[in-house]
């Protein structure tokens, strides 16, 4: 399984994404893979991927830029809320 | 690697700004002040949430404030700067924000341990109202765990306006 991460920059939001989506995903006891990515290569990015985590703030621009794409958008609000992220997590993949 | 520092240049402690423009223009001015930066990489940064909207709040009364790597980051840094009153970046959560992380990064790969180290620390919700009513840099970097550039004397609260 492969989960994005996507901020407008691809580094700072989204690497803390990451690492909190990472620490959700061991709670819940899954196993993916997960990648940071900015909004300019997310179509590339996610064309593989089951989920895209991003910011409630982002979620229609990262829509727009998904197209096609089979991915489940999952918008986060408080990025250091391990809990929220399980939760969304668990609700999309469970 | 060399242990994450947290220069007193680098706070700002109760600042009084009018909206989040000036907010995040203090947070790069800190990484400026520090030397991780020049002028350009604060300018790009307000240009990140003008572009993108208000997505760098990223937890309740918390903005990350950055930009993409570039010519104008001189290496990678940190600031931390706290406003004396909380403005709204326009974030339909997270609002209003009261701490501002300026990050600095010279290349995509090098900061994740940084930010690791951020989000480890964040994970506790009480640490940005701490951060909030921080009086001194060395209480910033003890919440961040975080040191004092070699080179500096540190321990006398340099930086803060308390």
């Amino acid at each position: 399984m492969r989960i994005i991460a996507v901020c407008g920059s691809g580094i700072g939001t989204s690497a803390i994404l990451k690492v909190n989506a990472e620490r959700a995903l061991g709670r819940l006891g899954l196993t993916a893979v997960v990648d940071a990515s900015d909004l300019a290569s997310i179509a590339v990015a996610a064309s593989d991927a089951q989920v895209v985590l991003t910011s409630t703030e982002l979620a229609a621009a990262v829509r727009t830029a998904l197209g096609r794409s089979h991915a489940e958008i999952i918008e986060v609000v408080n990025y250091f809320d391990v809990e929220e992220i399980s939760g969304k997590l668990e609700e999309s993949l469970g | 690697m060399t242990t994450p520092s947290l220069p007193d240049a680098a706070v700002l402690l109760g600042a009084r700004v009018d909206d989040w423009r000036q907010a995040v223009r203090e947070s790069g001015r800190a990484l400026t002040r520090a030397g991780a930066t020049r002028d350009e990489y604060t300018e790009r940064m307000i240009g990140v949430i003008e572009e993108f909207g208000a997505y760098v709040v990223i937890a309740p009364g918390l903005a990350l404030a950055h930009a993409r790597p570039g010519s104008d980051v001189l290496h990678e840094g940190l600031s931390v700067v706290t406003l004396a009153t909380p403005v709204d970046f326009g974030h339909p959560h997270n609002d209003p924000v009261r701490v501002v992380i300026g990050l600095a990064v010279a290349n995509a790969e090098e900061h994740v341990a940084s930010v690791a180290r951020l989000a480890n620390v964040f994970n506790d919700e009480q640490v940005i109202a701490r951060i909030a009513e921080a009086r001194t840099a060395d209480e910033v970097r003890a919440l961040l765990g975080l040191g004092v550039p070699s080179g500096e004397p540190g321990g006398d609260g340099l930086g803060a306006h308390a």
